[in-house]
């Protein structure tokens, strides 16, 4: 009875308002369903939104965090799969939502999910201990051919975006590196300042605070293009003065990591178009601005056909250095 | 003496009408938090996150962290009161608060807990002070086998000297440890032991376990004694609080260590349950009299309880200096800075020298604060032994189970503390201890993990764990831990009965 009676309208207000863009507004909490545990990356991503979206007044219903990071974020996924169709819902993640069934064994797939936005790349550097012997990338390299399997690399989770990352050098190079799986970027990050491993593959963000203390230093960025200028941040070296890695003689154009917004599939396509229009606002908040520069990511505003195939060839690339090494789980 | 200056510059920061309010709210939030089991300083710090969005930073800082004390207070209440810890690190504080309240001392248990609290909370914040430069570089040291060497040291100092029979500790203990494999693992990136249940996926939380063996375990028990709490006559006058705090300095020796062990684990990653199962071991072992630990011993509660706060506090100090928490919720506060603009690492000191020195100065005022609201609240509490069972009791049942839903909103969970209310019931009964079990799920992924890394550093070597001095001492002290204790009881056993946990 109720139910017909808010179809009806719905409908009414459908047909009253049909030519506005928002022709849906969430009319309950926001459950905002971050695929990390609270401090995480994807968690100040999801937070910085929630309070872009409440300081500028885009949405007016309150937005609630939970945090769902279990089994590397499919924790977020699989509960997405459940709430299939409920628009009040909002999941937090990176390119692992596409990732992690290629190589874990997991009751969702990426189907079950309906892209909403990628709002920024995370770049990857190459990071060595201040005090190394390794001047580039190709010392580095060089090193781990001439001792193969010594040389350690110190990254976050296993068959993640890090051990990835480090299969791909080997897998251009010819390098054998050894790759130790930690918690996260963070304690990845003093594990090298600290000397226990020779080099890691951090974002800007988790690395920049052992830089100024001058603990590490990078060698080179996997981005086509170098970084955004920025004040002198370790060594007198800026982002920008970071060589990429391509010009540094590393045959990988880029490496980049999104942070990707989804809703549950079955959404209706005005809800889809609600949610993009409101990240796009958000992308042009002074909160998101400062979050950019503070953790020296790239703005980027994919929606729609554009997020579709950047996600393509993401999922292509990455699927080919999953089969390379062996990680797809077995169908 | 600069730090000395920079504290005093703090202080200068922290005690505003403004942030004096903040200190207070902020504690009296913590402590709710911190008494209802579940819910947890983790997740109502960072149910605070967002109201903190219209604040400084440094404002923001004090009502996080103002939180994050009352409620490291306020979990040692249930524990004590109900024998159900409201925060993991004070699971420890059961083994001898619960049994002293029990025999009608719960003003007396309480007030040891907060007291000894206070002093480890403020032990903490000094060390912090003076060493704030030393103790991150101390941090740096920590590679994976060292890690490894200090779980293992946990492990040792707290299963060395168990009193139970060391049959029924290793089914105990590895238990625990299966337990603490359940989900994915992070060196290998597998899924282990949830039988293809998606609910199983992100493990089995240990606040679920913690929540049905010891509180749904001890209810049924009870109710097996026939319905009602012993020792409920307790009377409740102000003038025990004081004459338990003049009692308190007997209690140094036990203090002193507490607090060394506390501000060790603080600052390396071991994070306050371990230093607070690690204390209570080591003060098992430090004392000769007569009387058994888990009886109620005064010591049994100021060792965790100076531990778990002196702990609670430093870890502060890795997560400014180095941006690596070492307990679940100085994650959430680090979450916090970044949102806020600011980064944690070694700069951090310099260049925000207000924000730092200003959380520093807080939490010497918010602690003291703490206290006192703490040791108000004392007669409170304890007069709810006073309500008859039939009242309390389904009370508790309904605190247990909202409790275990709110750890993640899981209804699952709620079947989980069931099965564990039946658990913790049967080892009870059947003389099998608790506390391996609760031990090797806190520490034991943390553990397998640190063993994992450092396999593959050493290419499969056990000599890694010897390959410096670091390493090669906290191992040898563990196996000392782990060895000495039952050659020593081998001798004496004909002598003296052995006490039951």
């Amino acid at each position: 009875m109720i139910k017909t009676r808010i179809a009806l309208l719905t409908a009414t207000a459908v047909m009253v308002a049909a030519p506005a863009l928002a022709d849906w507004a969430p009319n309950r909490p926001i459950e905002f369903v971050v695929a990390s545990g609270a401090g995480g990356g994807t968690d100040n991503f999801a937070r910085t939104i929630q309070s872009a979206l409440t300081r500028n007044d885009i949405v007016d219903a309150p937005m609630v965090v939970l945090n769902k990071g279990g089994g590397s974020g499919a924790e977020a996924f699989l509960y997405a799969r459940q709430n299939a169709g409920d628009p009040n819902k909002l999941i937090f993640g990176t390119n692992n939502v596409y990732l992690l069934p290629y190589v874990a064994k997991l009751a969702y797939t990426t189907e079950d999910l309906q892209p909403v936005a990628a709002l920024a790349l995370d770049e990857f550097l190459v990071w060595v201990k201040a005090d190394s012997p390794y001047e580039s990338i190709t010392d580095l390299i060089d090193a781990a051919k001439e001792a193969p399997g010594t040389i350690t690399f110190g990254g976050s989770q296993s068959k993640d975006t890090d051990e990835t990352l480090v299969a791909l050098i080997e897998q251009v190079s010819g390098a054998d590196f050894k790759y130790v799986p930690f918690n996260g970027g963070g304690e990845t990050g003093v594990q090298l300042a600290g000397g226990h491993i020779a080099a890691n593959v951090n974002n800007p963000n988790e690395n920049i605070g052992q830089w100024q203390a001058g603990a590490v230093r990078p060698l080179c960025v996997f981005s086509p293009e170098r970084m955004a200028e920025s004040e002198p941040i370790g060594d007198d070296m800026g982002w920008h003065d970071i060589p990429t890695c391509k010009e540094a003689g590393l045959d990988i154009e880029s490496y980049q990591m999104p942070r990707t917004v989804w809703l549950p599939k079955d959404t209706d396509p005005e809800v889809v178009a609600f949610y993009e229009d409101a990240m796009k606002k958000v992308a042009e908040t002074p909160e998101w601005q400062d979050y950019l520069t503070k953790t020296s990511q790239t703005g980027a505003v994919l929606l729609d056909e554009e997020l579709a195939s950047f996600i393509q060839t993401n999922e292509d690339n990455t699927v080919k250095v999953f089969q390379a090494e062996g990680w797809t789980a077995a169908e | 003496m600069g730090n000395f200056d920079l504290l005093m510059h703090g202080f200068g920061v922290a005690i505003t009408p403004m942030h004096l309010m903040l200190m207070v709210g902020g504690v009296l939030m913590g402590l709710v938090v911190g008494v209802l089991p579940g819910l947890g300083a983790p997740n109502g710090v960072s149910l605070l996150i967002p109201l903190t969005f219209a604040l400084d930073p440094t404002s923001a800082i004090i009502l996080l962290s103002s939180m994050y004390w009352g409620a490291l207070f306020g979990g040692s209440t249930t524990s004590i009161l109900f024998n159900i810890p409201g925060e993991p690190s004070s699971v420890a504080t059961t083994f001898d608060g619960y049994p002293m309240a029990r025999k009608g001392e719960s003003t007396r248990a309480l007030t040891l807990a907060f007291m000894s609290a206070g002093v480890g909370a403020l032990v903490g914040v000094v060390v912090i002070t003076l060493l704030a430069g030393w103790a991150s570089n101390f941090a740096l040291q920590f590679g994976a086998p060292e890690y490894f060497a200090v779980y293992f040291l946990a492990f040792a100092a707290f299963i060395g000297m168990g009193s139970a029979s060391p049959a029924k500790t290793l089914v105990s203990l590895t238990t625990g440890l299966l337990l603490a494999t359940v989900g994915m693992d992070t060196v290998t990136g597998e899924i282990r032991l949830t039988f293809g249940l998606d609910q199983l996926l992100s493990g089995i939380s240990f606040l679920v376990v913690v929540i049905g063996l010891f509180g749904i375990g001890e209810l049924l028990s009870t109710v097996q004694e026939g319905l009602r709490f012993r020792g409920v006559s307790s009377k409740i006058d102000l003038r025990d609080v004081l004459r338990t705090i003049a009692e308190l300095p007997r209690y140094w020796a036990t203090s002193v260590r507490s607090a060394l062990i506390g501000i060790w684990m603080g600052i390396t990653p071991g994070g306050p349950t371990a230093a607070s199962f690690m204390s209570y071991g080591i003060a098992r072992q430090a004392s000769r009299k007569g009387e058994a630990f888990g009886t109620g011993r005064p010591e049994g509660i100021v060792a965790p309880e100076t531990a778990d706060h002196s702990a609670g506090s430093c870890a502060m100090l890795p997560m400014l200096a180095l941006g690596v928490p070492s307990s679940a919720t100085a994650a959430v506060m680090m979450g916090g800075l970044m949102i806020w603009g600011l980064t944690p690492g070694p700069m951090l000191f310099a260049t925000k020298p207000d924000f730092v020195w200003g959380l520093i100065a807080s939490m010497y005022v918010s602690n003291l604060i703490g206290v006192i609201l703490v040791l108000a609240t004392v007669p409170m509490f304890a007069a709810l032994l006073r309500i008859p069972f039939a009242i309390i009791g389904p009370m508790i049942v309904v605190i247990c189970f909202v409790g275990a839903y709110t750890v993640s909103n899981a209804s699952f969970d709620l079947w989980l503390v069931l099965l564990f209310g039946l658990v913790g019931y049967l080892f009870t009964k059947l003389g099998y201890p608790l506390a391996p079990l609760v031990l090797a799920m806190v520490l034991g992924h943390k553990a397998e993990n640190a063993f994992h890394q450092s396999m593959i550093l050493s290419n499969g070597s056990l000599e890694i764990f010897f390959s410096n001095t670091l390493v090669t001492s906290i191992m040898l002290i563990a196996l000392a831990l782990l060895i000495l204790p039952k050659t020593l009881q081998l001798g004496s056993r004909l002598r003296r009965k052995a006490p039951v946990e």
